[in-house]
């Protein structure tokens, strides 16, 4: 048990964020600005909105090794771009069941909203999700076959 | 300073009540609304600084802890969701149970009764007897 | 084959305590095409931009990383450095290692690997970066206020007196907003009226600047320099144009039942009235709910009386579209509902009011001209409780989590100007802090203590309730630990202020950031206070937080800076970062422009060179003045053909693959 615990602290997920310029992007920004601490799993990737973030980017990330993927946005109503976040939930919705019919367990995906002012929601999310595929171990469903060695 | 014993003991009262007394602004609403402030030898804003503070050995062993009449007012009122009736009620908790007295048997209860007890102490003393 | 700098900033200690800056430059060394790394205290210092331009020029490099903070602190600033050294703005990418990675991890050894990551992402991407020219579009040379208190007049003023067009766009049938509410200003105790009305005048017969009073914000479409703005213009029932505002239609009106919205509801007003004497423009407004002659077609006193046969029950709302190059939002402020606050007993006991209802009870033109009396039975009240932060500083769903700011300094003004008038009146005050900065503003709230007497009482008001012709009060008095009951007889509630609740809707429409308690964000919370985020929007008064007068007209002042810095110029250069159809791969689904926010995409018909003759076919074109570039459409190609320019489908993949390696 107690061997288990140390080799469940040592997996270090690989996390890709995708934060829109914006809003989510900005609170990233204030999360830091705010001396908010988060582990350096998450790599956050700038796009002007989350309605840019393609399906492609998401099965790429977990081809290429990535153990979770999350992409934050503004609130409903508040997209910088009116409408941009209304497509992404319904875009990732349909990617993500399909995800998860492949294996990919659906707590790896998440799509989140976060506002410019809300640095220490960022932080929180983070955390969270970091733990959450922390727990789940490894991603080992969808692996680009070529990468193998 | 507080011993480890009393740390620990805050640690407690801090667990059964969900309360943060950090969050206490000292506005004193709840004690602006307290119905028994006068009965109550500390007072409602004092239970949340004294044990954000730490120094609970007067209210451990104070009256104040009996005469509160868990009618939650405070809790109502409190502006920044301190809940001090859930602190007050987590400090008694804990000087029952250090005394083993955390039970009460249904023969004790008739002769404890009187005609003009409001209905609603009743209920406050099972809630306050029955954990 | 890209040539690729890298700079490395310590941002003094900021990033170098966190993040072994050297060996990010040494990692940046191995990265494929680099041909250059350091790092540098300063980056952004006059002397590290050189240190980038000289390194630009003497290594050739075609493409520029810096590691540094957020890119929307200094991408600005950077892009201008590279510009300086004949590279196109746009061969920059920054890493932003310090809001994202320094500032958050406190291990060495963790902050320098995930630096180094985010590097690699950012050189992996700049790789791809493509030079890209900016598109120019024309600036209309008309600034839009929305709101017309003191921050839309100061703002419209400062506007105009510049030489530009300003309309404002007021819902009320009268401009001057709160402030013509109150009664004396702190710290000086001067009279509202007397240094507003003439704003109001002068904003009325400035030749630059039109007024749409009773008028509100419909719709907004466009950008920066360029908005398209639909304002309806309720129907007034009265011709401005006739009205000379001599107010007997008012007189006559026999409904005078309306509470009167100007005075808090403390009296009453006609269907047809004018808000107050020295509305601008003074002219009346019927108010449809109540008119009789609206709702039942008998009646029309009004227009017998009216000599100019200014009255008209067949006018309509209308539409007004207009062009503005700037936005000013100054939508202000109200105090919250006080429903969820029974213990207060306001709405129960009539002697318990709002600060801003005293204001009116106060005021020489008010429901009670001035003379201080309860409104329950008309006496003077000998004794008065005001309780401080009702609704403030809470974190509960009916509190605000903010100070309002103003309560403390209205209180204390409120204190000593009733103690002017009525000597011998009681004042008590139960206050959690008194908060007063600002200048002269301690000295004001010292006065009413010692020199007027007033007690304040640290602690907070539990319960009020009514007995015997009394409002009891029942609060604390933390510094004697008692428990005190005062029999007062009038109760007054320093209430929460909150954005006006037509905040929220233009907030969508003008898509600006707000914060969770709608008020408008600012830019940036120290450097860019007075402008959305959103490009063309500017804010000015309370409708962005809580403030005072002097602040609020500052801000104004600022606002208005702003604006004309905008409409000073005659193009503005547009965001190159747009989206691009590849002709070759689109085949004119139109699925791109279903869900393009801005109608950016239009369909051409073009012919195509192929083997044996010419095909003609459908394609979309985007026009680039008007995409934002969302990218919404880069997603939904079902040919892959859009894409965007500065974040394309390569160059995101290129930024997961260094991440995931």
């Amino acid at each position: 048990m107690q061997v288990n615990e140390t080799a469940k602290e040592q997996f270090r997920p690989v996390i890709v964020a995708f934060c829109c310029n914006w809003c989510s992007y900005a609170g990233a920004d204030l999360a830091g600005s705010s001396r908010l601490n988060y582990p350096a799993d998450v790599k956050i990737i700038r796009v002007p909105c989350s309605c840019r973030v393609n399906p492609l980017f998401i099965l790429r990330a977990f081809e290429r090794g990535a153990d979770g993927v999350i992409l934050c946005g503004c609130h409903p109503g508040d997209c910088h771009y009116s409408t941009g976040n209304y497509y992404t939930r319904r875009r990732m919705t349909l990617l993500f069941s399909m995800l998860d019919y492949m294996g990919i367990e659906r707590e790896r995906t998440r799509v989140e909203w976060v506002s410019a002012a809300e640095g220490a929601k960022f932080a929180a999310t983070m955390n969270d999700f970091i733990s959450t595929v922390a727990k789940l171990g490894e991603n080992r469903k969808l692996r680009d076959l070529r990468c193998k060695k | 300073m507080s011993t480890v014993k009393e740390k620990n003991m805050i640690d407690e009262i801090l667990r059964m009540s969900g309360s943060d007394p950090k969050r206490c602004m000292k506005c004193g609403k709840c004690s602006a609304t307290c119905p028994a402030f006068a009965e109550m030898e500390y007072h409602p804003h004092q239970f949340a600084s004294m044990i954000d503070q730490g120094k609970i050995q007067p209210l451990l062993t104070s009256e104040a802890i009996y005469k509160c009449l868990s009618c939650f007012a405070c809790m109502e009122r409190c502006p920044r969701d301190v809940k001090p009736a859930k602190l007050i009620e987590a400090v008694r908790l804990c000087v029952i149970r250090e005394q083993s007295r955390n039970h009460m048997t249904p023969d004790d209860i008739p002769c404890l009764l009187d005609e003009d007890l409001p209905q609603q102490a009743i209920v406050s003393v099972f809630r306050k007897y029955s954990k | 084959m890209q040539k690729i700098g890298v700079f490395v900033c310590w941002c003094g200690s900021n990033i170098a305590a966190t993040v072994d800056v050297k060996a990010v430059a040494e990692a940046a060394k191995q990265q494929p095409n680099v041909v250059y790394a350091t790092d540098y205290q300063y980056m952004c210092s006059e002397s590290g931009q050189t240190l980038i331009i000289d390194a630009i020029k003497e290594y050739g490099l075609t493409g520029v990383v810096i590691c540094s903070c957020s890119p929307r602190m200094h991408e600005t600033t950077f892009r201008k450095a590279v510009q300086k050294a004949g590279l196109n703005p746009y061969m920059l990418e920054i890493a932003n290692i310090r809001e994202q990675c320094s500032w958050i991890h406190k291990d060495i050894k963790e902050g320098t690997e995930k630096a180094i990551i985010l590097m690699t992402a950012a050189v992996a991407k700049v790789q791809l970066n493509k030079p890209l020219i900016a598109g120019e579009s024309a600036v209309t040379k008309r600034c839009l206020v929305i709101g017309g208190g003191i921050a839309g007049i100061q703002t419209a003023l400062d506007v105009a007196d510049a030489g530009f067009e300003v309309d404002i766009v007021e819902k009320k049938p009268t401009i001057g907003g709160k402030m013509a509410q109150l009664d004396k200003t702190f710290p000086t105790l001067d009279c509202a009226a007397c240094i507003l009305t003439p704003k109001m005048v002068d904003a009325a017969a400035h030749d630059k600047i039109t007024l749409y009073t009773y008028s509100e914000v419909e719709a907004v479409k466009g950008f920066v320099g360029n908005f398209t703005v639909t304002i309806r213009k309720k129907a007034r029932y009265v011709k401005e144009n006739l009205c000379t505002g001599c107010g007997i239609c008012t007189e006559k009106c026999p409904m005078k039942k309306q509470p009167n919205e100007f005075n808090m509801g403390l009296d009453k007003r006609g269907a047809i009235y004018i808000p107050f004497a020295q509305a601008v423009p003074k002219v009346p407004v019927i108010d449809p709910d109540a008119c009789i002659k609206l709702k039942t077609g008998k009646c029309g006193i009004c227009s017998k009386f009216c000599q100019v046969q200014a009255i008209d029950y067949t006018q309509k709302d209308e539409l007004i579209e207009k062009k503005y190059g700037a936005i000013v939002v100054a939508t202000g402020f109200n105090l919250i509902k006080l429903d969820k606050f029974g213990e207060l007993s306001y709405g129960l006991c009539p002697d318990v009011v709002t600060s801003l209802e005293y204001e009116r009870l106060m005021n020489a033109a008010g429901p009670t001209k001035g003379h201080l009396l309860r409104p329950s039975d008309g006496k003077e009240p000998k004794t008065i409780v005001f309780v401080q932060c009702v609704g403030s500083r809470g974190n509960s769903c009916k509190e605000k989590s903010y100070c309002s700011k103003v309560c403390c300094m209205y209180t204390a003004k409120h204190a000593m100007l009733t103690k002017d008038h009525y000597p011998d009146t009681d004042i008590y005050v139960f206050y959690i802090d008194v908060r007063t900065p600002g200048k002269n503003f301690d000295e004001f709230y010292r006065r009413a203590v010692e020199q007027y007497g007033v007690n304040y009482i640290k602690g907070q008001v539990g319960k009020v309730y009514e007995e015997n012709g009394k409002v009891m009060v029942q609060g604390s008095d933390l510094l004697s630990n008692e428990q005190v009951l005062i029999p007062a007889d009038m109760v007054v509630l320093a209430t929460a202020i909150e954005p006006d609740e037509s905040a929220r809707k233009l907030g969508t429409m003008l898509t600006a950031s707000m914060d969770t308690n709608d008020f408008f964000t600012e830019a940036h919370a120290k450097l860019r206070p007075v402008e959305s985020p959103t490009a063309g929007i500017f804010l000015s008064g309370m409708a962005q937080g809580p403030k005072d007068i002097p602040e609020t007209v500052s801000q104004a002042g600022a606002a208005a800076a702003k604006v004309i810095g905008l409409l000073a110029k005659d193009k503005l250069l547009g965001n190159p970062c747009v989206a691009h159809s590849d002709e070759m791969l689109c085949n004119g689904c139109s699925t791109c422009a279903n869900v393009c926010p801005y109608g950016a995409i239009e369909y051409q018909n073009k012919e195509f060179r192929i083997p044996g003759g010419v095909e003609t076919r459908r394609i979309a074109v985007v026009n680039e003045a008007v995409c934002q570039g969302c990218g919404a459409c880069t997603v939904t190609c079902p040919s892959g053909a859009m894409d965007l320019k500065g974040f394309t489908n390569r160059q995101i993949m290129a930024e997961v693959d260094a991440i995931c390696k």
